[in-house]
C-alpha cells in the first residue's frame, strides 16, 4: 500500500472532533427511541420498559387520521414528483446542450434554495385564492405543493444516473433498428429504473417529513403526523410523540437503506 | 447501374462515399474532418479504413452508420441515396469499440435485440440467435448477463449481434483495440472466417498497419481528412503513392535525388533504377523498403559507399544503420545468421545496393 502524503487522521484532535459530531447528530435520537419505551409520563427519567405509548398513540384517532394522510400526500407526491422529475432530466440530459441550460438547472432547483418558509407563505396566498374560488378543500393541495418541493430530490439521482449513461447503448440499439421510442423504452428505461426508484424513495421521505409548507396551507382535519405532533408539543409533551416520531424514524431508515441498495454501484 | 470505376475488384458496388465533407466549427476556427472523400466498396469485400487518430476514418464509418452526417456529400448503399435515413433504417450495423453491449440483457437477448426491433417472429429470432451463438461458439453462454463474460466473450457478442439482423454492410470500429496481443490474433483469424462465411461486406477501422495488412482486401489509408491511397495491401505496401504512406505502412529508406533519364541521382552520389517515376522534374524522394537493402563489400560495382553507424539485434533480424557519403540515414533490414555477426561492426565501411525494383519514386 502507498502511503498518502496528507491523511486527516494525522491531524491532532482528529478523532476527538469526530466522535464528538456523531454524538451530537445520533445521542439524540437514542433519547428518543429509549423513552419512547419509557413506562412513566416524565420525558426526563426512566420508569421502566413498556409499550404503553405505542398503544396509546395507535388508539388515538387524530393519530390514524395523521398517519393516513401523511401516506396518501406522501404516495401521491413522491409519484407525481418523479414522473416530473423523469421527464426534466431527460429534458436536461437527451439532448444538444442549449442556452440557459444551467439557468433551467437552477429553476428546477428552485425549492433546494429558496427558504422554505417564503415557498409556504406564497403558496398560502395561492391556495388560500383557489380555495375561496373553487370551494374545493381536499389534499390535493397538500399533494401538488409536496410534489413541487419534492421534484429537485427526485431529480437529482435520476440526472446522475443519466449522466453516467453509456450514450454508446443508445446509438447501438438505434443501431439495431430500434426506434427513437424503442431506444427509451428497452435500454434508458431499464437502465434508469434503479435511480427512478430511488429518486422516488427520497421524494417520499422529504414529503413525509415536511412541517413548514404542510402546516401553511392545510384545511382543518388535514393534520399530518408532524403537524399533529407539533399540535401536541404546544399543549403538553406527552410521550406518545416519541413513539410516533421513533415510527418515523424506523420508516425512514428502511426507505434510506433502500435507496443506498439501489444507488450503489454493482461492481 | 453505375459502372464501377473505382476498381473494386469484386463487382457490384455496396457502399460508395461521394464527395464526402465533415466541417466542425465556422469561420477561422474550421475544422476539416472530411475533406472530399470519395471511395467506393465493393460486396462482400473486406475493407479498412486505415490511419492515425484524428484522419477521420471514424468520422467516416460514423456516417456510413448514420450516427452523423456528413456537411455535403452523399452515401450510397447498392446505389440508392442513404444520407438522409436515421440509423435505424439503414440495413447496416456495427460492431463498437466499447461493444456496447445492453447489460441488462442475457447473451441470447442481446443477439436477438437487432431482429427483435424489426419485428421478426419469436420463432424465427429464437432460431437465428441459436444459430448466431453456434458462429461464435458460445452457446453456453446464451443465459449470462453479459457483464460475466470475458474480454473476447463480450467482443464474440458485440460481432454476432451485429451480425444477426444480417445487414447489407458491417462496420467494425477498431473492435480489436481492447484486446491483448494474442486475443487479438486469435480474434483477426475468428474476423476473416466470419467473413468469409457469411460473405457480408465489412468496413473495417484501424490504426494498426498490421492488422490492416492481414485481414484486407483492400485498404484505404487516411490522413488529415483525406484519403491518401487505396489498393491492396501488397499495392500499397509495395508502391506507396507518397511519403506519409510510405512511413505509415511499414517502415521506408527516404533518399533525395533527381531524376535523370528515367534513373534517379542520389543526392549522395550514384545513378539507381527506379519505378513509378512520372517525368518529375527537379526533387524528388526515392523510398526503399528496409529488407530491400542489401549490404556488400565496400567498393563492389554499382555499390553506393556508406558506413555502418549502428546494429540493433532484433531476433530473427538484424538491423543495421549506415550514412551515406552526404550523411543520409538508411536502414536495412538483415536475416540474422545462424551463428556469428555476418562480419559487420560499428565503423565498418560497406556498400549499399536496392533489391530489383524496390526504389520508389514518391508522389511528393
Amino acid at each position: 500500500m502507498a502511503r498518502r502524503s496528507f491523511s486527516v487522521t494525522d491531524l491532532p484532535g482528529f478523532s476527538t472532533v469526530a466522535m464528538m459530531v456523531f454524538a451530537a447528530l445520533y445521542a439524540p435520537m437514542v433519547v428518543l427511541v429509549v423513552y419512547s419505551f419509557n413506562q412513566g409520563q416524565s420525558p426526563a427519567t426512566w420508569e421502566g420498559f413498556s409499550l404503553d405509548w405505542y398503544r396509546v398513540a395507535w388508539a388515538n384517532d387524530e393519530v390514524k387520521n395523521a398517519t393516513v394522510n401523511s401516506l396518501i400526500i406522501a404516495t401521491c407526491a413522491a409519484i407525481l414528483s418523479t414522473a416530473l422529475a423523469t421527464l426534466a432530466a431527460l429534458g436536461t440530459t437527451r439532448r444538444k446542450g442549449f442556452k440557459g441550460q444551467t439557468f433551467i438547472y437552477a429553476m428546477i432547483n428552485q425549492p433546494l434554495m429558496v427558504p422554505e418558509i417564503v415557498t409556504a407563505v406564497a403558496l398560502l396566498l395561492v391556495t388560500a385564492a383557489i380555495k375561496k374560488s373553487t370551494g374545493y378543500t381536499g389534499l390535493g393541495y397538500l399533494i401538488v405543493a409536496h410534489a413541487a418541493f419534492c421534484i429537485p430530490f427526485a431529480y437529482l439521482p435520476i440526472r446522475a444516473r443519466l449522466e453516467g449513461m453509456d450514450l454508446t447503448l443508445e446509438t447501438a440499439a438505434a443501431d439495431l433498428y430500434a426506434s427513437p421510442w424503442q431506444t427509451f423504452r428497452r435500454v434508458t428505461l431499464p437502465l434508469l429504473a434503479p435511480a427512478i426508484f430511488a429518486g422516488a424513495m427520497l421524494a417520499f421521505v422529504t414529503s413525509l417529513d415536511d412541517v413548514v409548507i404542510t402546516e401553511f396551507i392545510k384545511s382543518p382535519g388535514q393534520d399530518t403526523l408532524p403537524t399533529y405532533m407539533l399540535g401536541q408539543l404546544r399543549r403538553a409533551m406527552k410521550p406518545d410523540v416519541n413513539a410516533i416520531s421513533t415510527a418515523l424514524l424506523a420508516l425512514t431508515l428502511v426507505l434510506l437503506s433502500l435507496f443506498y441498495l439501489l444507488t450503489r454501484k454493482k461492481d | 447501374m453505375i459502372k464501377n470505376q473505382g476498381g473494386t475488384g469484386v463487382g457490384k458496388t455496396s457502399v460508395e462515399a461521394r464527395q464526402i465533407a465533415k466541417h466542425f466549427g465556422q469561420g477561422e476556427a474550421i475544422v476539416k474532418a472530411l475533406d472530399n472523400v470519395s471511395v467506393e466498396i465493393g460486396q462482400g469485400e473486406f475493407f479498412t479504413l486505415l490511419g492515425p487518430s484524428g484522419c477521420g476514418k471514424t468520422t467516416l464509418l460514423r456516417m456510413i452508420a448514420g450516427f452523423e452526417s456528413p456537411t455535403s456529400g452523399q452515401i450510397l448503399l447498392d446505389g440508392a441515396d442513404i444520407t438522409p435515413l436515421p440509423p435505424n433504417r439503414r440495413p447496416v450495423n456495427t460492431v463498437f469499440q466499447s461493444y456496447a453491449l445492453f447489460p441488462h440483457l442475457t447473451v441470447a437477448q442481446n443477439i436477438g435485440f437487432g431482429l427483435e426491433m424489426q419485428g421478426r417472429p419469436a420463432a424465427e429470432v429464437k432460431d437465428r440467435v441459436a444459430r448466431m451463438l453456434a458462429l461464435v461458439k458460445l452457446e453456453p453462454m446464451a443465459g449470462r448477463k453479459t457483464s460475466q463474460l470475458s474480454g473476447g466473450q463480450q467482443q464474440r457478442v458485440a460481432l454476432a449481434r451485429a451480425l444477426a439482423p444480417t445487414p447489407k454492410v458491417l462496420l467494425l470500429d477498431e473492435p480489436l483495440s481492447a484486446l491483448d496481443l494474442k486475443l487479438r490474433k486469435e480474434m483477426q483469424i475468428e474476423l476473416k472466417r466470419l467473413q468469409t462465411e457469411t460473405g457480408i461486406t465489412f468496413v473495417f477501422v484501424t490504426h494498426d498497419q498490421e492488422e490492416a495488412l492481414t485481414m484486407s482486401d483492400r485498404i484505404a489509408v487516411m490522413s488529415a481528412g483525406h484519403l491518401q491511397q487505396v489498393g491492396t495491401a501488397r499495392e500499397i505496401y509495395n508502391n506507396p503513392v507518397n511519403r506519409f504512406v510510405a512511413s505509415f505502412i511499414g517502415e521506408s529508406n527516404f533518399l533525395p535525388a533527381t531524376l535523370e533519364a528515367g534513373k534517379a541521382r542520389l543526392k549522395a552520389g550514384g545513378l539507381v533504377e527506379v519505378s513509378g517515376a512520372k517525368g518529375q522534374t527537379g526533387p524528388i524522394t526515392v523510398a526503399v523498403r528496409p529488407e530491400q537493402v542489401r549490404i556488400v563489400a565496400a567498393g563492389e560495382p554499382d555499390a553506393l559507399p556508406a558506413t555502418i553507424t549502428n546494429l540493433v539485434y532484433f531476433g530473427t533480424d538484424t538491423h543495421c544503420h549506415v550514412d551515406l557519403a552526404d550523411g543520409t540515414e538508411v536502414v536495412a533490414r538483415l536475416q540474422s545468421p545462424a551463428t556469428g555477426d555476418a562480419g559487420l561492426e560499428r565503423g565498418g565501411k560497406v556498400g549499399l545496393r536496392f533489391a530489383p525494383g524496390a526504389a520508389q519514386v514518391l508522389g511528393d
